[in-house]
């Protein structure tokens, strides 16, 4: 466990000495303070507008910390050749996979706090109160989100020979999942027998990403709580397919050759 | 050569000044020459009204706090911004007599039955995934409607010939706001871009009724709504009859309460002429009672 985490403390110091995180924080707050000073009509008091732009870019911001995060890891071991004194300490390989991982979530996570704490500072001054359970949850699902998007673009990593088509290919899998994953059962109703059975498997095979988008609607919206059981099975669906992600990615990378 | 580079810094200053000097004409051609002077309108050209539409649509997803049909049950989504003043009750403006309510009560029983586009669960794991979506059907009440105005003054900004924005931006800022000087703002900025407009003409005429309890105002307002109704719609084949019967209801009722009840009951059986009411008895018993009213007005006391 300590190999684990000692791999994760190195992706996570890469983040803070990298500028990626520092650009899209600075992005996401001058727009949203930029916005947060427009008036409407000398109303006082609208707010919606002001959360949905700054979760959407919460959501774009995390997004790209991640998938871009998570595609370089192991790639960039082997160009630098690390990977070989890394491996020779012993360090197996599932550890790698496993440290890689936990160091691009954790890297996540800690950007994500930063993210909602500016965003509850917005919220708390415009609206003068804090739904703090709401943000919490909102926060965690994300989060939760995140890992699916790691584990997968870590499996791209070991597959694609490329970083740059895994990262493009990984964006394009996540954005077509939360646009049509929630109605490929509605579109496979609509389809001859055969196209219909293959959009309801794939309907149950990917991972809904787009349950999560929801809860920042939620959010937006000023709407209840979800249950704090529906969170916890919504957290065990996502590490379900984590731990699918990260066997595969594990059981490609073992095989692989580590030499170009 | 050897430039120093206070030089180089020299030249640079003197070749922006002069580019500067011949652009500046041009860049006031582009603010001059066109409707707006937004830089937004020179960038985009007709893909704002596209984009202006996609603004008055997010504003109708605000106002029912995010429950709205997807690209997928387009079928179910709103065909107009009716919906979005109707809702309001007996305190939403309307006429209080029973031909409107019995319309809205019929077109909030349409609109209900259109926003039930989620169905049952056809899964268990749609049926989990609903838990973290919205899946009621609400509108926007108590103030709240304010949230809407971002995207109507987007949508207006990008696109100043959809009618329908202004007049439900300046149906909510007077109703429930208290924003009536910011309404008639946004009204005649309206007319402004739209001077043939009569819905624009008939909302002006209600802000002048009911806000400003100004009679002659309102009067003078809808009687020109109703002039430029006729000249635009009277000679269609297809009407706008439900636009015709809130100009010349609303002008009747009025012109009853001044007592000027002829000109009343000329309004009330333009409306029947064109068959412009959902509900012609009503009218028609309205008529008859107004004509009681003019031969007790006419017989001396």
């Amino acid at each position: 466990m300590n190999t684990i985490f000692c791999l994760a403390g190195i992706v996570i110091k890469e983040l803070y000495r990298r500028k990626d995180f520092y650009v899209l924080f600075v992005i996401t707050a001058v727009i949203t303070l930029m916005m947060s000073t427009v008036s409407f009509f000398h109303q006082a008091g609208i707010v919606r507008y002001l959360k949905d732009i700054c979760l959407l870019l919460i959501w774009i911001s995390s997004l790209v910390i991640a998938v871009v995060t998570a595609a370089r890891q192991i790639p960039a071991e082997r160009e630098s050749r690390t990977i070989f004194p890394l491996l020779a300490k012993p360090v197996s390989r599932w550890q790698v996979v496993a440290g890689k991982f936990t160091g691009c979530w954790l890297a996540c996570g800690l950007a994500l706090a930063v993210f909602y704490l500016f965003f509850g500072a917005v919220c708390g001054a415009k609206e003068g109160h804090l739904a703090l359970p709401q943000y919490f949850q909102a926060a965690w699902l994300q989060w939760a989100m995140l890992a699916v998007v790691i584990s997968m673009v870590l499996l791209g990593s070991v597959v694609f020979s490329a970083p740059s088509a895994n990262v493009t290919i990984c964006f394009a899998v996540v954005a077509g999942i939360l646009i049509v994953g929630a109605y490929l059962a509605k579109l496979a109703a609509l389809q001859p027998p055969l196209a219909a059975g293959l959009l309801t498997l794939l309907y149950f095979m990917i991972p809904h990403l787009e349950w999560f988008y929801g809860v920042r609607e939620r959010l937006v919206f000023d709407q209840d709580l979800i249950g704090w059981g529906d969170c916890a099975l919504a957290t065990a669906y996502a590490a379900a397919y984590v731990a699918v992600f990260l066997c595969a990615t594990w059981l490609v990378f073992r095989r692989k050759a580590l030499t170009a | 050569m050897k430039l120093s580079p206070g030089l180089i810094l020299a030249l640079l200053l003197t070749v922006e000044l002069c580019v500067a000097t011949s652009l500046q004409p041009r860049a006031l051609a582009w603010t001059q020459g066109r409707a707006s002077d937004q830089l937004m309108q020179v960038l985009l050209g007709d893909g704002r009204q596209i984009l202006a539409n996609q603004m008055f649509v997010e504003a109708d997803v605000y106002f029912h706090s995010g429950y709205y049909p997807s690209m997928f049950d387009q079928a179910y989504a709103p065909t107009n911004a009716q919906h979005m003043t109707r809702d309001a009750g007996p305190q939403a403006g309307h006429e209080p007599d029973a031909d409107t309510h019995a319309h809205d009560h019929h077109e909030e029983e349409e609109h209900e039955r259109a926003m039930s586009f989620l169905g049952p669960p056809r899964n268990w794991l749609e049926r989990f995934g609903r838990k973290f979506a919205i899946t009621s059907h609400t509108h926007l009440g108590h103030g709240k409607e304010r949230e809407i105005l971002p995207w109507l003054r987007l949508s207006a900004s990008l696109d100043p010939h959809r009618i329908e924005t202004y007049v439900v931006a300046a149906y909510w800022l007077r109703q429930d706001l208290g924003k009536t000087k910011e309404a008639e703002d946004f009204l005649r900025e309206g007319l402004k871009a739209n001077p043939s407009s009569y819905e624009l003409l008939l909302e002006l005429g209600r802000l002048y009724y009911e806000n400003y309890h100004d009679a002659v105002g309102a009067r003078n307002v809808w009687n020109a709504a109703l002039r430029r109704w006729t000249e635009q719609e009277g000679g269609k084949p297809d009407p706008d009859l439900a636009g015709l019967a809130q100009i010349t209801v609303r002008l009747a009722r009025l012109e009853e309460k001044e007592g000027h009840y002829a000109k009343a009951i000329e309004l009330l059986e333009l409306t029947l002429a064109h068959k412009a009411s959902p509900h012609p008895e009503v009218l028609r018993e309205q008529v008859q009672a107004l004509r009681l009213e003019l031969g007790r007005q006419r017989i001396p006391h």
